[in-house]
């Protein structure tokens, strides 16, 4: 896809092998927009890309503050691109905040754009700045300073445009993207398109966007400060159709690949919250599936509906984020005990309470196997990149329906909102969903137990001859009634735990990123996998006998686990929480795991876990 | 499709012990509720629907433990949610009859919200709350029915809440169709049962319901037999509001915009309040009404035609179906923007 690139007229073009780059700007600068449109310029220029969106909790926060500043991350590479990068190549401040807040940042010596038309007295109050920092000589030693009047530029290009001054401004952005896009030599076709798709019925702004786009494009070209510009060149990625994918919009499409494949149409219920809305207005897209979505009342709601769902032979998904969970609770309890099938997806982010919205985190895992009132146990599996949810969505419908039991899936915030190139899947290669709902009479009870699995028969109400009740009372095995005695309740409770351990059955053999033993395992779920991974094969590069494994299935644990862990002197365990897994590892199998535990509502940084991997290494913790 | 395709199957003839289950009934003996179930048992022959199409969802409390004794489909859930849960199992299965099973506390407290939401929606479900103004199953406390300065165990001084009034609040939250009848008026409630179970969208009955154990007699105007004289109200559509004994016949009549009672032949049959049940406004000015000033209906006060959440869904699916063909994940992978490695 990518063109061989010709550097611009006296100016040199330097390969590299990737880039790291965040816009930042006011939240309504439009920087999210700008990250996606240099996203999908870098996938069509075949690079491999991981991205990190950041944005106030706020919905207008106030122009010009340091918590307004909303930001877009990426790092797009001609290798494989593990994570949005930790330090960056180049830095676009809008603003004064966004510099104020990014600075810290960027790579001494990085490239930093800013725009100075922004940097008035009123501007500089609001991020805390007492003298323009633009006019003084640190910045400029430090980095590569590339002081460019974004908005004058902007409304030059537009003058002649029958536009209002805010209409204009709006579209500064756009310079931006077309300065970096030159800078990095990506193509600007993607956008073209784009802005013609989506202003079709605006055309003055279409032009608008268009001129500012091809402005900011042409001033990198032309202007003498930029002497240099760069070129990525294509990753080896797998041959095959690739689009972009968001971990919310996978997840969706993971549950609409189950109701195709098991012919069950899905009520998802939902009460919206962040960072978990965009799933609902994802599936409300597809009834064409069958999937029917509530905007419940609450989040009890949302999930009782599908419990109700469920019972009725449907496929009950609902989503939320740990505080909406802890609500749940209750209900998921009754799933367990009802034994109806049942998914739930858990998109973490900063806690306890309201906490940080739009921040990611790891620290639901407890709540997720443990959260709920008496012995509840439940399946948790967790994707490890966006790519990944939907594979991971489409895996718990069919361990839900295969089992009879609710499936939790810890998605996080960074997963959630960010993306990456993903190879597309023939659906055909999926496992089948095999659902066979009970309609035999002979023989029946509600708690009969499949042999291999112990789920029980699945009736779908208005099957003659199979009225039954269950409920959330204890209750007999196999009978299915009221049941108070002392050992049976024993015997549901350990069937229901037992039920849940036997999912291990489906658990593939765990890969091992590196020798099979050796002195440091790092462990890892969810969506650290990238920076784990990333840091790991650093370690490796640098001659350490290091490996690492990434957990999808956390209730219950790989079979094989137990013995991998005791093939390395040293296990490592990096969580966004104060240290669950870690726990659970050293509770399950005795294993002096080490915890590396950062909680800043922010991804972790392949550095730091490479630091951490070194010093364990090394002995020095 | 009011109950849905339940009503194309033809129904077995059935009697009243078809629907009885091999559950032993555990209320406490002399419980409103068995003359209830004996009333839904009694009446479920007459909507000739297969009992196998039929749920009885229910939260928690006494009254919950309804669907164990009903030989029919049931979901015996958690406190307050039964209207949540029955609004999914409609949405997933619009072929089924289902009833939600209710009290007032499981119903009017822990889920007043849901009781608010599944009538706004009208789904279509019929609802039975069992109303005995006390928590039975906890044994004993006050519940959002009871009386200000009810003593309870809870409140040893009286408690300081004001009552909620089941029938205002279902009107106010947009019922469709809203009913009372009394435990002990069995063929009542299997009137008002068949008329609710074939009301399409949500219908909410309060049943009158004796909590012999805790809370005695609370509905004793209804029960006491001179006091039921004096105070029944029966609600039929087209019919004059008129009640009390043969000899002393009384009205109530709009007075301006309060309702008033009069004695009934003071008044020319003009100024009588005809009872409509399309009319919801008076419904709601029926639902306050109640001894010793007014008398107390029973009966429907408000049946009308709404639009059914579960079949505006069903509808917004099937002409997506019909106009786009069903859903095909392979397609949907591979549109929009996409991008070839090779
Ligand atoms: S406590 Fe009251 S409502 Fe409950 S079963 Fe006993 S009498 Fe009936």
């Amino acid at each position: 896809m990518s063109e061989i690139a010709a550097p611009a007229k006296g100016k040199s073009l330097k390969e590299l092998d990737r880039a790291v780059v965040r816009f930042a700007g006011d939240s309504g600068d439009g920087m999210q927009l700008t990250g996606e449109q240099f996203t999908t310029e870098s996938a069509w220029a075949g690079n491999d890309i991981a991205t990190l969106p950041n944005f106030p909790a706020e919905i207008r926060a106030p122009a010009g503050t340091l918590f307004g500043v909303s930001s877009f991350q990426l790092q797009f590479g001609s290798q494989r691109v593990y994570t949005p990068g930790d330090r960056l190549d180049c830095l676009v401040a809008m603003n004064p905040a966004a510099l104020k807040v990014h600075l810290r940042d960027l790579k001494p010596g990085g490239l930093l754009v800013v725009n100075t038309a922004a940097f008035d007295k009123r501007n500089l109050d609001k991020a805390g700045y007492a003298a323009n920092p633009l006019e003084e000589s640190t910045l400029a030693e430090r980095y590569r300073l590339h002081k460019v009047d974004m908005t004058g530029l902007t409304y030059e290009a537009v003058k002649d445009l029958p536009l209002g001054t805010k209409e204009k401004d709006r579209t500064k952005n756009f310079f931006a993207l077309g300065l970096v896009s030159w800078i990095y030599t990506r193509p600007l076709e993607p956008t073209l398109e784009w802005i013609t798709k989506k202003f079709v019925k605006n055309p003055s702004i279409a032009e608008a966007n268009t001129r500012v786009l091809k402005a900011g494009h042409a001033y990198g070209e032309t202007a003498e400060i930029f002497a240099e510009h760069y070129t990525v060149e294509a990753a080896e990625m797998a041959p095959g159709l690739y689009r972009a994918m968001t971990g919310n919009r996978a997840l969706a499409w993971g549950i609409l690949a189950a109701a195709e494949r098991s012919k069950v149409p899905v009520v998802y219920g939902a009460y919206p919250i962040t960072p978990a809305s965009d799933i609902l207005h994802e599936l409300a897209l597809h009834k064409r599936f069958r999937v029917r979505t509530i905007q419940a009342e609450d989040e009890i709601a949302a999930i009782t509906a599908a419990i109700g769902a469920a019972f009725g032979g449907a496929i009950g998904v609902t989503g939320s984020s740990g505080p909406g969970i802890a609500l749940k609770g209750e209900a998921i309890g009754l799933a367990v005990t009802a034994e109806l099938p049942l998914v739930i997806f858990d998109i973490q982010r900063g806690g306890p309470s309201t906490g940080l919205p739009t921040k990611t985190e790891q620290a639901d895992l407890m709540q997720a196997m443990y959260g709920r009132n008496s012995e509840s146990p439940v399946v948790v599996l967790a994707p490890a990149t966006p790519g990944d949810c939907f594979y991971v969505a489409y895996e718990a419908v069919r361990i839900a329906t295969k089992y009879m039991v609710p499936v939790m899936v810890l998605s996080d915030g960074f997963l959630a909102n960010g993306s990456e190139p993903w190879l597309i899947p023939d659906p055909q290669t999926l496992p089948p969903i095999e659902i066979g709902f009970r309609t035999e009479k002979e023989g029946f009870f509600p708690y009969l137990r499949d042999p291999a699995t112990l789920a029980r028969p699945w009736v779908r109400p208005g099957t003659p001859g199979l009225e039954h009740r269950i409920g959330g009372i204890e209750k007999q095995d196999v009978t299915g009634n009221i049941s108070y005695d002392p050992d049976n309740h024993d015997h549901m409770v350990r069937t229901r735990a037992e039920k849940v351990r036997r999912v291990a059955q489906e658990i593939p053999p765990t890969t091992i990123n590196g020798p099979a033993t050796g002195d440091l395992l790092v462990v890892g779920w969810g969506g650290t996998y990238g920076a784990i991974t990333a840091a790991v094969e650093r370690a490796q590069t640098e001659g350490r006998a290091v490996a690492s494994i990434h957990l999808r299935y956390l209730n219950p644990l790989p079979p094989d686990l137990g013995h991998i862990l005791r093939e390395y002197r040293k296990v490592l365990v990096p969580e966004i929480n104060s240290g669950q897994l870690v726990r659970v590892l050293r509770a399950e199998y005795l294993v002096d795991a080490v915890g590396f535990n950062r909680v800043r509502g922010l991804p972790l940084a392949s550095e730091e876990i490479l630091e951490a991997i070194t010093q364990l290494v090394e002995g020095h913790v | 499709m009011s109950a849905g395709g339940a009503e194309a199957k033809e129904a077995p003839k059935y009697t009243k012990k078809d629907f009885e289950s091999d559950q032993d009934v555990r209320w406490c003996p002399g419980c409103g509720d068995y003359a209830i179930l004996s009333a839904v048992q009694k009446a479920m022959p007459d909507l000739g629907i297969p009992k196998e199409d039929i749920v009885f969802v229910s939260g928690i409390g006494c009254s919950s433990r309804f669907p164990y004794y009903m030989n029919t489909y049931g979901f015996h859930t958690i406190h307050g949610r039964a209207p949540a849960i029955a609004t999914g199992l409609r949405l997933a299965r619009p072929d089924l009859k289902v009833f939600v099973v209710t009290g007032d506390g499981d119903g009017l407290s822990i889920g007043g919200n849901h009781m608010l939401h599944v009538l706004r929606r009208n789904v279509n479900v019929t609802i039975l709350l069992f109303n005995n103004r006390i928590y039975g199953l906890t044994k004993g406390q006050y519940s959002p029915t009871s009386e200000l300065g009810k003593v309870t165990k809870s409140t040893p001084v009286g408690s300081a809440d004001r009552p909620v009034n089941p029938l205002a609040f279902a009107l106010g939250c947009g019922a469709t169709f809203v009913g009372r009848t009394v435990d002990r008026n069995i063929p009542h409630m299997e009137e008002m049962l068949k008329r609710a179970a074939r009301h399409r969208g949500a219908a909410f009955v309060e049943i009158l319901q004796n909590c012999n154990v805790y809370n005695d007699l609370a509905w004793n105007v209804m029960y006491d037999k001179e006091q039921k004289l004096q105070y029944e109200l029966r609600l039929e559509h087209g019919k004059p509001l008129l009640f009390g004994p043969q000899d002393d016949r009384r009205a109530v009549i709009m007075d301006g915009v309060r309702p008033k009672v009069v004695t009934a032949k003071d008044v020319p049959a003009s100024a009588l309040w005809v009872h409509d049940e399309s009319n919801v406004n008076a419904a709601k000015l029926l639902a306050d009404l109640f001894a010793p000033d007014f008398p107390v209906p029973i009966g429907v006060l408000a049946a009308v035609a709404g639009p059914v959440y579960e079949e505006i869904m069903l509808d917004q699916e099937q002409k997506a179906i019909s106009e786009r063909g069903p859903g095909d994940i392979a397609k949907l992978l591979t549109s929009g923007d996409t991008w070839r490695i090779s």
